[in-house]
């Protein structure tokens, strides 16, 4: 076993492990707790896989600004169903049945791919330079950048009216 | 070495997980982390394909990206929404949110 291999056996542990205990944790400061060591996990893959910006957004806008607002939301209202009854809501079984079909289908469509087995080929050039170029270059993706840009602006100002409401 | 299969049965497994929790949780908050998780395993999956693929393309992390935005809007737009909710109604539950059911 090579050391990315091992690296990655203990990156996916972790993802899964954390990403289980989110949805079934009955704290929710707790499940955002452990929503933070899954997207750190996230952020782990993203640098094996040669993106180091998207490994630093990750834990900066990710970990830094989501999961610090969710855990904000959760103290903010009432800690209702903490003691109460069950977490889950009465079709839970045709939820998580739902959910093994979906990893079911997945698995095997990701199995059939032609290239599921490829492994990495070298890079070329520095990746970096070129996303900084493909997000500002007009032949490229400064459009869909710019509509994000927008949108993000738009979801920030209707969140404040909504939450503003007297 | 580690091939593409692995990242995609890895991402297709956290997907699940995010599903499972979007579908059976009863509070508000808990759905949209489950959301987050699904949205992340769509990350994992686009970086993986501009790694494996053609790495001069950059429309994997690009969109990658795009989803980072997607997500902080939706986190935003998201909990703005379950403040206001829990300010009229008192209540964070699913199920006794059934104001425009008929």
């Amino acid at each position: 076993m090579t050391a990315e291999q091992i690296i990655f056996f203990l990156t996916a542990a972790l993802i899964l492990v954390s990403a289980l205990m989110v949805v079934t944790t009955r704290n929710l400061v707790h499940a955002a707790l452990w929503l933070i060591a899954t997207l750190f996990g996230g952020a782990v893959l993203f640098a094996t896989l040669d993106a180091a910006f998207l490994a630093v957004v990750q834990v900066v806008v990710y970990i830094g600004a989501i999961a610090i607002m969710f855990i904000f939301v959760v103290m903010l209202t009432r800690r209702d169903l903490l003691a109460k009854a069950s977490q889950t809501n009465a079709g839970w079984p045709w939820a998580a049945l739902v959910a093994i079909g979906t990893l079911a289908g997945l698995v095997f469509l990701s199995g059939q791919m032609p290239n599921a087995g490829a492994q990495k080929a070298a890079l070329v050039g520095d990746p970096l330079v070129a996303l900084s170029t493909a997000l500002v270059s007009p032949d490229a993706y400064v459009l869909a950048f710019e509509v994000a840009s927008i949108m993000l602006l738009a979801a920030l100002v209707g969140a404040v009216y909504i939450a503003n409401r007297k | 070495m580690v091939p593409l299969s692995w990242y995609l049965f890895l991402s297709a497994a956290l997907f699940s997980i995010g599903l499972y929790g979007v579908l059976a949780r009863k509070n508000v908050i808990a759905i949209l982390l489950g959301i987050e998780l699904m949205l992340n395993a769509a990350n994992i999956n686009l970086v993986s394909f501009w790694r494996y693929g053609s790495t001069a393309q950059m429309g994997g992390q690009v969109f990658a990206i795009i989803v980072f935005a997607v997500a902080a809007a939706e986190v935003a737009v998201g909990l703005a929404l379950v403040i206001a909710v829990y300010r009229t109604r008192k209540t964070l539950t699913a199920d006794e949110l059934d104001l425009m059911k008929w």
